[in-house]
């Protein structure tokens, strides 16, 4: 076989069953382009490299699978780069190929020259330039082996234009790149696991992204059921457990309950499973679980120890150590630990709302989740709303939630939708957005109205950058700076600008029905709600203070109550 | 300050040096000295790093150990540090310079 290193490109694609890639085209990846004419690939054209990025990232996140997208050389790919820090911080499978400049113009400031390697090198799991053709037929499959592998994470591969136009004769097509097999938890570890857990008295499990990661849901379900565990999760392991499960304690740490930051503090083992002791999570760390021991479960050899020691630690796949402990644990019902679940958690209820409506954004949340079933996949932008949804979506099953937990980018949420809606074509999906973030990738309105796809955003309009808003608030003496928008978009003008349905809860005498109906039309639609501007999201602990240390929520419900 | 060696063998191609040298940057330790030079088999290379004895060892080595390109890290503690002292004198050439010995860029 004869071919050019575009065509090897795309051919190695399509061998790895990739059906989307999501991109821009411009003068350094054209040859790559061209390859893909003819090809069985589906090529979305994003409006804006970024959301060609997190595009890709909706699908890994809906599927689980490493997603691909395309950017062209200089702006190209200083334009990913958000997306791609957002996926090494959130552990999310993309292989990015960007175009560079020729070979011959590398080092010489040359049109549209970055140094993407160099750029792209602390924000990935891995990179490569390629400068021969035949590289290519290593470094592609390897890069899906090794943004799936262990620890899923971006790769990039930058590919000079002449490499794209070199041909190169070979004679077989490689190997597939495929996660590499982890080996079976020790059976020793296991034990161990399984005696401390048995001889605890409050034992609590604290799960996170890694146990979605690893299709470990069930697993966990039969543990925490079996041997009556109450669940903690974190932003990024909501979903892990369902919500409706007497043993579900919702979130931890910042925007967590009291009711769970206290069960953490009470409980005298702490089992860390497929987390990172974030600070978001922990709180102050050398309070969190100060008072049990931990056994901290995850792939990455590097978390063990990183932040809080594990009194016993196993290094390997969340999910096979989670079948094994609950092929082996016993039936135990815990029944004072669970009692003291019981009355923490109807001691510290989530604030009800002071005027119950469906600007409650908390409310509006709830009812949402009334209105969407199961199966609906949820993104976020970043902010407020994305904590309130955090808070009170009913979250029951595995990937149906995607939001930028680590890195926290505004902007994610529209382009991530549209990512899971090209995976999951016959699954509904909801942007909950906020008037800041929306507007850092609106642009993708493009995209979605061309791909007509079934995504609905539904927009927390406070006319504020909201949670830097209520931080001005609570920790800056109430120097309101730089966060209220002096002028706003008429966004159901801009929608319709885009060739977007949209609808508008605030003009509408029952809001109520218009979100039903709206979440009811097939295709693109957004919905905008106003939001109080001074809704706060409650409880907090200050930055800084230890998770016990929450503030508000309370003297909202204690003067209800009065 | 107690300094300790690590000795690492890495895939031998351009971006190696930057991988490990960014990955001390970024997790904010200190590299106290660097040497690096080819394996037997030209495929590899060996590096040896000076580093403060005093740094999370452990997780330095976990994350080295996470690059791709790192093939293997030990911690060396009893390693001789002293040729990292006087490297100079290895690559120092005896007697003056001669135009010979000037490379490009010396003009600079
Ligand atoms: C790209 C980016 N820039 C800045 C921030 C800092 N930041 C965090 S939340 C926030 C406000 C978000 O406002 P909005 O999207 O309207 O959501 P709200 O908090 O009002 O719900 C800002 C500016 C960020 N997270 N991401």
């Amino acid at each position: 076989m004869k071919k050019s290193g575009a065509e090897i490109i795309v051919a190695l694609l399509e061998r790895q069953g990739i059906e989307v890639v999501a991109g821009i085209p411009g003068g350094a990846n054209l040859p790559l382009y061209d390859a893909l004419t003819g090809s069985r690939i589906r090529h979305v054209l994003a409006r804006h490299e970024q959301g060609a990025g997190f595009i890709a990232q909706g699908i890994a996140r809906a599927t689980g699978r490493a997603a691909v997208c395309f950017g062209t050389s200089g702006p190209g790919a200083t334009n990913l780069l958000t997306a791609i820090a957002d996926a090494k911080l959130d552990s999310v499978p993309v292989v990015a190929i960007t175009g560079q400049v020729a070979t011959s113009l590398i080092g010489t400031d040359a049109f549209q020259e970055v140094d993407t390697y160099g750029l792209t090198l602390p924000i990935t799991k891995h990179n490569f330039i390629i400068r021969d053709a035949a590289e290519l037929l290593e470094v592609i499959p390897e890069a899906f082996a090794i943004a799936q592998s262990g620890r899923p994470g971006p790769v990039v591969v930058d590919v000079p234009k002449d490499v794209q136009q070199q041909f190169h004769e070979f004679d077989a097509w490689p190997e597939l790149g495929v996660p590499r097999t982890v080996s079976d938890v020790d059976e020793t570890l296991i034990s161990a696991f399984l005696d401390r857990l048995h001889q605890a008295e409050r034992p609590i499990i604290y799960a996170g992204g890694g146990v979605i990661a690893s299709d470990a849901a069930d697993a966990l379900a039969v543990l925490a059921r079996r041997n009556n565990i109450p669940v903690a999760l974190t932003l990024a392991g909501l979903g892990a457990f369902p919500c409706d499960d007497p043993l579900y304690l919702g979130m931890l740490g910042m925007h967590g309950s009291r009711a769970t930051n206290t069960a953490m503090d009470e409980a005298d083992l702490v089992l860390a499973l497929g987390v990172r002791f974030d600070d978001r999570a922990t709180g102050r760390v050398a309070d969190f679980c100060c008072h049990g021991s931990i056994i901290h479960v995850d792939i990455d050899p590097s978390e063990i120890d990183k932040i809080k020691p594990a009194n016993l630690a196993i290094v390997g796949d969340v999910g096979k150590a989670l079948c094994a402990v609950s092929q082996q644990v016993r039936l135990q019902d815990r029944a004072a630990w669970n009692s003291r679940i019981t009355e923490l958690k109807a001691a510290h209820p989530m604030v009800p709302p002071v005027f119950p409506s469906m600007f409650n954004p908390v409310q509006l949340i709830e009812r949402l989740g009334e209105l969407c079933g199961p199966e609906t996949i949820i993104t976020t932008d970043v902010g407020q709303h994305q904590m309130w949804v955090a808070q009170a979506y009913p979250f029951r099953r595995p990937r149906t939630f995607q939001t930028s937990g680590g890195l926290g980018t505004m902007g994610f949420g529209l382009p991530a939708a549209i990512g899971a809606a090209l995976a999951c074509p016959n699954t509904p999906v909801v942007c909950v957005s906020g008037d800041g973030s929306l507007l850092m990738n609106i642009q993708e309105l493009a995209t979605l109205a061309e791909l007509n796809l079934n995504v609905k955003v539904v927009l927390l309009n406070n006319q504020h950058l909201g949670l830097v808003r209520q931080q001005q608030e609570l920790f800056y003496g109430q120097r309101y700076i730089a966060s209220a928008f002096q002028t706003s978009p008429d966004f159901a003008a801009i929608a319709a600008g885009f060739g977007i349905r949209s609808y508008d809860m605030g003009t509408n005498p029952n809001g109520e029905e218009a979100l039903w109906h709206a979440l009811q039309q097939a295709g693109p639609g957004l919905i905008n709600v106003p939001i109080h501007a001074a809704e706060n999201v409650l409880p907090m602990v200050p930055p800084g203070k230890a998770n016990h240390e929450s503030i508000g929520g309370e003297a909202i419900h204690a003067s209800l109550s009065a | 300050m107690r300094h300790s060696v690590l000795e690492l063998e890495v895939r031998n191609h351009p971006g190696v040096m930057s991988h490990v040298a960014g990955l001390f940057a970024r997790r904010a330790f200190n590299i106290e000295g660097i040497l690096c030079g080819p394996m037997d088999d030209e495929r590899f290379s060996r590096i040896y790093l000076l580093v403060h004895a005093e740094v999370r060892m452990d997780q330095l080595v976990k994350q080295l150990e996470k690059l791709h390109d790192v093939l293997r890290v030990n911690a060396r503690p009893d390693y001789d540090q002293t040729v990292f002292r006087r490297l100079h004198e290895f690559v120092e050439i005896d007697g003056p310079l001669t135009p010979d010995h000037c490379v490009a860029g010396d003009s600079h």
